[in-house]
């Protein structure tokens, strides 16, 4: 039972999509930013990708290597737990199952690092099968730093900071170690659909 | 998980607007009383949620401006564009109720025992959580030595105005540069124009004591005044940022 605000009507809008706004969400056309600190930004040249994890080989990519890798168009909706959410938000981006494609593990949870020291962790099922790129262009121009540029991780069925800014690689693990949100208050798991904005939640 | 335990489910609540100041001509302070307030950290914000009488919702997070140990309160900016904030500025009055919970945020948060020196830069309503870290901080018994760069359009948008003058006047250790961006008062003697490197510059300490740093307010001002900061050597990880953005 929700408690009624006098006089609140809000501003409904009647373009948003049936389905395609979770709760408590509202739509923007605008592109917010949310950062703990100040942008990096790391030369292409001294940029590398690198995936570790206990008993597996390291595989590292540099921007080249990165770039030559098959990738493709993703257009998907996107929700930040700071409430906005954009529809229709066009990138390019290496499907994290290419990364992982030579790759032999039995990993249960991926943590993600940025530069910066950002890090977010998320179940290995939530980036394979299709569910996550390492994305370098937004609207068909290369990634802006403070939209995480060079690349950052696009995870767009989770909360937008699963889809970490300025990623630099992804340390495949058993345990499901809390990254800088989710020790900062913010949910484990963070399923827009199912509000899990906070701890608890 | 264990942390969850500790801090405690956030649950949805109702607040009570007990009083309310407008700061500027578009901007109000809601004195709010929570029941079950758990207490809060100088910096955090909490969620508000309206609910028409069709039941249509709408959530936004706000600051909290007052000081831990006190309950809370939140400064709005009326957006021109805005959903909820018309509503917190112009329609809520004392005795209204709306839903609340909180506090959010462990990172953007400032306790005394973190020490100093501070240095906040705020641009527009970004003072309001740095406004409780400097509340927070004149009450300890020992304020580190602290300073405000705050950045306003024009005199009559600086928020907690009499209040920011007071500390820079009266409490030893903070020292106030107010910027005024748009139009300044016959007489202005103080600086104009946006934060940029010389005023970073020109208001910074020495190299051996640089200070904690937050930095709140639209996103084009957090980054100009973070890499600025960066650029004057400054570490990252001593920069904490929080941009304010949507409707």
């Amino acid at each position: 039972m929700n408690f009624i605000s006098r006089g609140f009507r809000g501003r409904r809008r009647d373009d948003a999509p049936a389905g395609r706004v979770p709760p408590g969400q509202y739509l923007t056309d605008d592109f917010p930013v949310l950062s703990a600190g100040p942008t990096p930004h790391t030369p292409l040249d001294q940029w590398s990708f690198t995936i570790t994890g206990e008993g597996i080989e390291p595989a590292r990519w540099s921007w080249d290597e990165f770039r030559a890798l098959r990738s493709e168009p993703v257009t998907v909706d996107i929700h930040c737990v700071t409430k906005w959410s954009k529809l229709d938000t066009t990138w390019e981006g290496v499907s994290v199952d290419t990364l992982l494609e030579a790759i032999e593990h039995d990993a249960r949870y991926v943590l993600a690092f940025s530069d910066g020291g950002y890090t977010t962790n998320l179940p290995i099922e939530d980036v394979t099968d299709g569910k996550a790129w390492v994305a370098f262009a937004y609207g068909g121009e290369p990634l802006e730093p403070e939209h995480g540029g060079p690349a950052r991780l696009l995870v767009p069925h989770l909360y937008f900071w699963k889809s970490a800014k300025w990623v630099r690689g992804l340390n495949l693990r058993d345990d499901d170690e809390p990254g800088f949100w989710e020790s900062n208050g913010y949910h484990m798991y963070g399923d827009p659909w199912r509000e899990q904005r906070y701890w608890g939640d | 998980m264990a942390r969850a335990a500790v801090l405690g489910r956030l649950t949805w609540q109702l607040a009570e607007v007990v009083d309310t100041t407008d700061e500027t001509a578009t901007v109000r302070t809601l004195f709010l009383d929570v029941p079950a307030w758990p207490g809060h950290l100088a910096g955090q914000h909490v969620d508000v949620r309206l609910t028409a009488d069709d039941g249509y919702q709408a959530e936004r997070s706000y600051s909290i401006a007052t000081p831990p140990g006190e309950a809370p309160a939140i400064t709005v900016q009326r957006l021109e564009d805005g959903e909820v904030s018309p509503y917190l500025v112009d329609e809520v009055r004392p005795g209204d109720r709306f839903e609340l919970r909180g506090p959010i945020g462990g990172y953007f948060v400032w306790d005394y025992s973190q020490g100093g020196p501070l240095l906040l830069v705020a641009g527009g309503s970004g003072i309001v959580p740095l406004m409780s870290m400097l509340r927070h901080r004149a009450a300890s018994s020992d304020p580190v030595p602290t300073r405000l760069v705050y950045s306003a359009r024009t005199l009559e948008d600086v928020i907690y105005r009499d209040e920011v003058m007071a500390l820079a006047r009266e409490s030893e250790g903070v020292q106030l540069v107010l910027t005024l961006t748009r139009s300044t008062p016959p007489g202005w003697s103080g600086h104009t124009g946006r934060v940029g490197a010389d005023l970073l510059r020109e208001t910074d300490w020495p190299e051996e004591q640089r200070p904690l740093s937050y930095v709140c307010g639209p996103t084009s001002f957090v980054e100009a005044v973070a890499s600025g900061l960066v650029a004057l050597g400054h570490a990252p990880e001593r920069i904490r940022t929080e941009r304010f953005g949507g409707a």
